[in-house]
């Protein structure tokens, strides 16, 4: 079992969490092209190491956050605010 | 060799000491005409169709471990071909057709056991969505089967089917045609075919960079050193994205740990597959008597080959609510394989933005069903540089045109 940091409620169990997927993804504008827009919502980088993705405390505060965490070890690296620039 | 009875025979009377080696452990030439890169059942089985089918035998398959090591070794080895749409129907019925035959083509008893799949419904809703499954399955030319509660425990009278459970079972279908066959002896009869037809089958060698001229694969840099190819297929499940990402190009697909586990052996209880797609439970019985429980995935990207606790603690509370039976026995083993999940949770099948380079990959939760078919088609596009029919629904272009094949809400396992 993971023990994930929540920033407002500290270490938690993972079965309180759940994972939203990649950060910092910017949701290109209407008038972009379909190339554009599947790369936006299908295509990944999926990295095997470190990978920033956003958590959500969902049995807890319900609050999103921040995550860069290692996929092949699942250790975290840093957790920061879900509005603040990657580290 | 051929295996038979005779040769059994014979080796009754020398001590069974007259067998040869199954499949050749190579090593590397510096050009084939066409590399493979992963030795898991898709990797072999492509090898071995573009010899079989298309006469192509200059072939090498490159494994960074051992052959079936992967995934192949990590599932819980059932074939099915119970889906919605019409293009993943003929594709999975085509792959469960040839896993019929597979045996006799191979020459190697991949112990096929068709004692079928029963999905159970917990709910009036799924009893409906149930209905509407098994007639779209008949309607795309597969048998399918509504079970009442009492056909349910029919086939299954270890399931609790009192009122009072907490998971009431309602009723469900069956795909009779579905079941098991042994993941070890589809990796190594694929191998011992590919090999005899002159494939290269080559282990520990990983590969490192993919060599380019002008934009175009030319072969790959790996462990072992160089090795050209006129065309690269890649068929790594959960490590796609890596190879792709050497490649120079990127793939919609996220890599996950898929757990499953066995208790250990018991007598004979449960001779069908049972699946609740509501509890996301599915579970059989292996030949050994081990009860096979697999389940949902650990809902974070993973590359580490292993579950969570979280997630077999809920597999397992799945498998007493509908079995309060097994709650006696003992875990002997679990194990995860990382699985290449795609939002439609459809394969991919085809070409890559690469020339030369071509991918089947995508299989997600269900890759080993689909071992021989993956393999056909992607020799298919290997050997003649076009789409097979069947896998003409499943390229990669689909994510920008929107042409999704949706079976995630379709396919059995919530993902």
């Amino acid at each position: 079992m993971l023990q994930i940091p929540c920033i407002h409620c500290g270490l938690r169990d993972e079965s309180e969490f759940s994972c939203g997927g990649t950060s910092h993804m910017t949701r290109p504008g209407l008038e972009q092209s379909d190339q554009v827009w599947g790369e936006y919502l299908f295509f990944r980088d999926n990295p095997k190491g470190l990978h920033g993705e956003r958590w959500r405390h969902s049995q807890g505060c319900g609050q999103w956050f921040n995550l860069v965490r290692n996929t092949v070890t699942h250790a975290i690296e840093s957790v920061y605010a879900i509005t603040d620039p990657p580290p | 060799m051929k295996y038979s009875a005779w040769q059994l025979l014979r080796g009754a009377l020398s001590g069974q000491r007259h067998w040869p080696q199954a499949w050749r452990d190579a090593s590397p030439k510096s050009r084939y005409d066409i590399i493979i890169v992963g030795g898991g059942g898709h990797g072999l089985a492509s090898a071995y169709y573009l010899a079989k089918n298309h006469g192509i035998t200059n072939v090498a398959v490159l494994e960074r471990g051992w052959i079936g090591g992967g995934n192949t070794g990590r599932n819980t080895s059932i074939v099915r071909s119970n889906y919605l749409f019409p293009e993943s129907a003929r594709l999975y019925d085509f792959s469960l057709q040839l896993y019929e035959g597979l045996s006799q083509a191979l020459n190697f008893n991949i112990m096929l056991s068709q004692r079928g799949l029963v999905m159970l419904a917990h709910s009036r809703h799924d009893l409906d969505a149930m209905s509407r499954w098994a007639n779209a399955m008949r309607m795309n030319g597969i048998a399918a089967e509504i079970l009442t509660r009492d056909e349910v425990g029919a086939l299954a009278p270890a399931l609790d089917l009192s009122p009072q459970a907490r998971l009431p079972v309602l009723g469900g279908f069956a795909q009779r045609r579905a079941g098991t066959a042994r993941h070890d002896a589809v990796a190594w009869g694929y191998a011992r075919a590919a090999s005899a037809l002159g494939v290269d089958i080559i282990q520990n060698c990983e590969v490192v960079d993919f060599i380019k001229e002008r934009g175009r694969v030319v072969g790959v840099n790996t462990s072992r050193g160089r090795i050209e190819a006129e065309r690269v297929g890649i068929a790594a499940a959960g490590h796609s994205s890596v190879l792709a990402k050497l490649a120079g190009f990127r793939l919609p697909v996220t890599s996950y740990a898929l757990q499953a586990m066995v208790s250990e052996p018991i007598k004979p209880v449960l001779d069908t597959v049972i699946l609740s797609p509501g509890t996301g439970a599915y579970v059989s019985q292996s030949d050994k008597g081990e009860i096979v429980m697999g389940a949902m995935l650990d809902l974070f990207p993973s590359y580490a080959q292993r579950g969570s606790f979280a997630v077999k603690q809920a597999i397992i509370a799945a498998t007493l609510e509908l079995f309060p039976c097994f709650s006696r026995l003992n875990l002997m083993r679990q194990w995860a394989g990382i699985v290449d999940v795609v939002h439609d949770s459809s394969p991919i099948i085809g070409a890559t933005p690469i020339p030369n380079l071509f991918i089947n990959c995508g299989w997600g939760t269900g890759g080993f069903k689909a071992i021989p078919v993956g393999g056909w088609t992607l020799a298919h596009v290997l050997a003649t540089g076009q789409n097979h029919p069947l896998a003409e629904a499943f390229q990669l272009e689909r994510f920008v045109t929107g042409r999704l094949v949706d079976e995630a809400a379709a396919s059995g396992i919530a993902h």
